[in-house]
């Protein structure tokens, strides 16, 4: 009885603590966008609030509650509120089931395991709270009655869609590879420096891309374009309402980057983890392999602000058609290529660096093949007209 | 009809294989942003830090003193005549026995106002002024101000003070 409570009490813990982290790092995400807008400029960014600006976020906040929480007359009301509401839950639901340590000992036989919950769906667990996230825009868009907020939903919907195909079919790869759809899992069979990048660049490619549009960031930001769609789903919304829209982004933004570097980068381990374990013991390790998650998680929101503030957003249907005529082709491709690969490395005992070759020599065969093919057709083409 | 020959005919062929799978020139982007991140910035923070606006920028406005430290004006009014908006008036009086190390001419200006409401900064007083006394100073701005008391500037903010004295570039 008295280890449960304790345990019960040290996950408590556990979880007020993730969740202050991710909601902490999103709203540094808001100030670190607009620093590295600025600095990709050749600008300095916020620098007034505070020294460097630190407290920005802090001043936005104040700003986005003080605002007047306006609900447009015609808009059903209840739905209105819910938008917002359900964009957040699903932000934030999707951190329980991400690994952020291996197991803390704290002493008296009592070992913590640094997950919200080791659910042994927990890849399915996340999508399906991905997919369910696409609901808070179209509610809200839908509830606006205003003819931009619901095309902004619309696109949203169908976008999220027809990316969530290609990320699954480029999840079914790490799953042939781990044979776990549990996180732990996956994360276990990555360590000691087994990354999924090194057999799956094809796959981490897709799926970087598919949690670009899952995202709505650019270049797949076309349900909140502004020269389109004045602001898209979140036209009509005002105060911590659309405040609580931008910020799921931004949360979403951390998640699905934890999310990579748990299936592709090794989740919480790092280089030089055995030699931590060996010198400082077991909690000290484990805690740098959360610093080490986060700050993969870090990382790849860099990425995702660094294409913003590199490219334009597609075309509408240059995004439906590099989700279903490019990315899932090649997304099922990639499934071929992984078994294939294990099935030619299974009598070799599973000798990693065979693997590895194999993998990405797939990838080159595939790219030399396709490129060869589009000439032949562009010469065809050429052919044709002269 | 061609205007010259620098038309160039622009032909939109279909993309290569290399443009159609978009990465290389995605990357190829993200490496031109990241040069600009690690850039010098061309910001400048204004109320700290300000950029030299060239010797002939038109500011606050000064009335000079000569060597002796006696105040140049005469009260002409040549000034207030020439402001187009009539930002200028003044109040001349007679030099008293024993001012002179205060006045250089016989006659001076008793009140001197500037309604900076009204100045445009044109700097016509200053070309018109034939005793070189009142110059628009290009290195000093007029502050802010939140008072409409604050606006008229009296003899006592535009007369020169001698321990700071105006320099322009080129002057001795």
């Amino acid at each position: 009885m008295e280890i449960t409570s304790t345990l019960f009490t040290a996950k408590a813990i556990y979880v007020g603590v993730i969740f202050a982290v991710t909601l902490g790092i999103a709203t540094y995400s808001t100030y670190f966008e607009r620093v590295v807008a600025a600095f990709m400029q050749d600008r300095v960014g916020p620098d007034r609030a505070g020294p460097f600006g630190i407290l920005q976020p802090l001043a936005d906040a104040v700003k986005m509650f003080m605002k007047e929480d306006f609900i447009p007359s015609q808009s059903s009301k209840w739905l209105f509120i819910a938008g917002p509401c359900l964009s957040m839950l699903t932000a934030l639901l999707t951190s329980a089931v991400i690994p952020f340590g291996d197991t803390l000992d704290l002493g008296n036989g009592l070992m913590l395991d640094l997950q919200g919950i080791d659910v042994n769906i927990g890849i399915l667990w996340v999508f399906g709270i991905v997919s369910l996230g696409v609901y808070g825009v179209l509610i809200g868009g839908w509830a606006s009655n205003n003819k931009f907020a619901l095309i902004g939903a619309i696109r949203a919907a169908s976008q999220n869609i027809s990316y969530e195909l290609a990320m699954g079919l480029s999840i079914i790869a790490i799953l042939m590879l781990s044979g776990s759809l549990s996180t732990k899992n996956i994360v276990e069979v990555q360590q000691g420096g087994h990354w999924n990048i090194l057999y799956q660049p094809l796959g981490f490619v897709i799926f970087i891309v598919c949690a670009f549009a899952e995202c709505n960031r650019t270049p797949f930001d076309l349900p909140e374009c502004e020269t389109e769609l004045i602001g898209g789903y979140h036209t009509e919304y005002s105060s911590m309402k659309l405040g609580f829209y931008l910020f799921s982004e931004y949360i979403n933004m951390f998640i699905s980057g934890a999310v990579m570097a748990t299936l592709y980068f090794g989740g919480y381990d790092y280089p030089g983890f055995t030699f931590m374990l060996e010198k400082f013991g077991n909690n000290v390790a484990v805690l740098l392999g959360v610093g080490a998650l986060i700050l993969k998680a870090i990382f790849f929101i860099f990425i995702f602000m660094w294409v913003r503030w590199t490219i334009p957003r597609f075309r509408y249907d240059q995004l439906m058609g590099l989700g279903w005529t490019g990315l899932i082709p090649l997304a099922m491709f990639n499934v071929v290529l992984t078994g294939a690969v294990m099935l030619f490395t299974v009598n070799e005992g599973g000798s990693n660096w065979i693997t590895v070759a194999g993998s990405w020599a797939g990838v080159a065969l595939m790219l030399v093949v396709t490129a060869f093919y589009s000439q032949l057709q562009y010469k065809k083409k050429k052919l044709a007209t002269a | 009809m061609k205007l010259s020959n620098k038309t160039k005919v622009l032909e939109q062929g279909e993309m290569t294989f290399a443009e159609r799978i978009y990465l290389p020139a995605i990357i190829g982007g993200m490496g031109t942003t990241l040069k600009h991140f690690f850039s010098k910035k061309v910001t400048i923070r204004y109320p700290e830090e300000k950029r030299y606006l060239g010797p002939v920028f038109r500011g606050e406005h000064i009335l000079k003193r000569d060597e002796k430290g006696a105040e140049r004006c005469t009260a002409c009014g040549l000034c207030a005549v020439a402001c187009p908006a009539e930002a200028i008036s003044m109040v001349a009086d007679e030099r008293k026995k024993g001012e002179e190390h205060l006045y250089r001419e016989e006659k001076y200006a008793s009140v001197y106002e500037v309604n900076m409401l009204r100045c445009i900064f044109c700097g016509l007083c200053e070309e018109a002024c034939p005793k070189q006394a009142i110059y628009l100073q290009h290195d000093k701005m007029v502050p802010v101000f939140d008072d409409r008391s604050q606006v008229i500037y009296g003899k006592d903010k535009l007369v020169e003070k001698m321990d700071n004295r105006y320099l322009r570039e080129g002057w001795k």
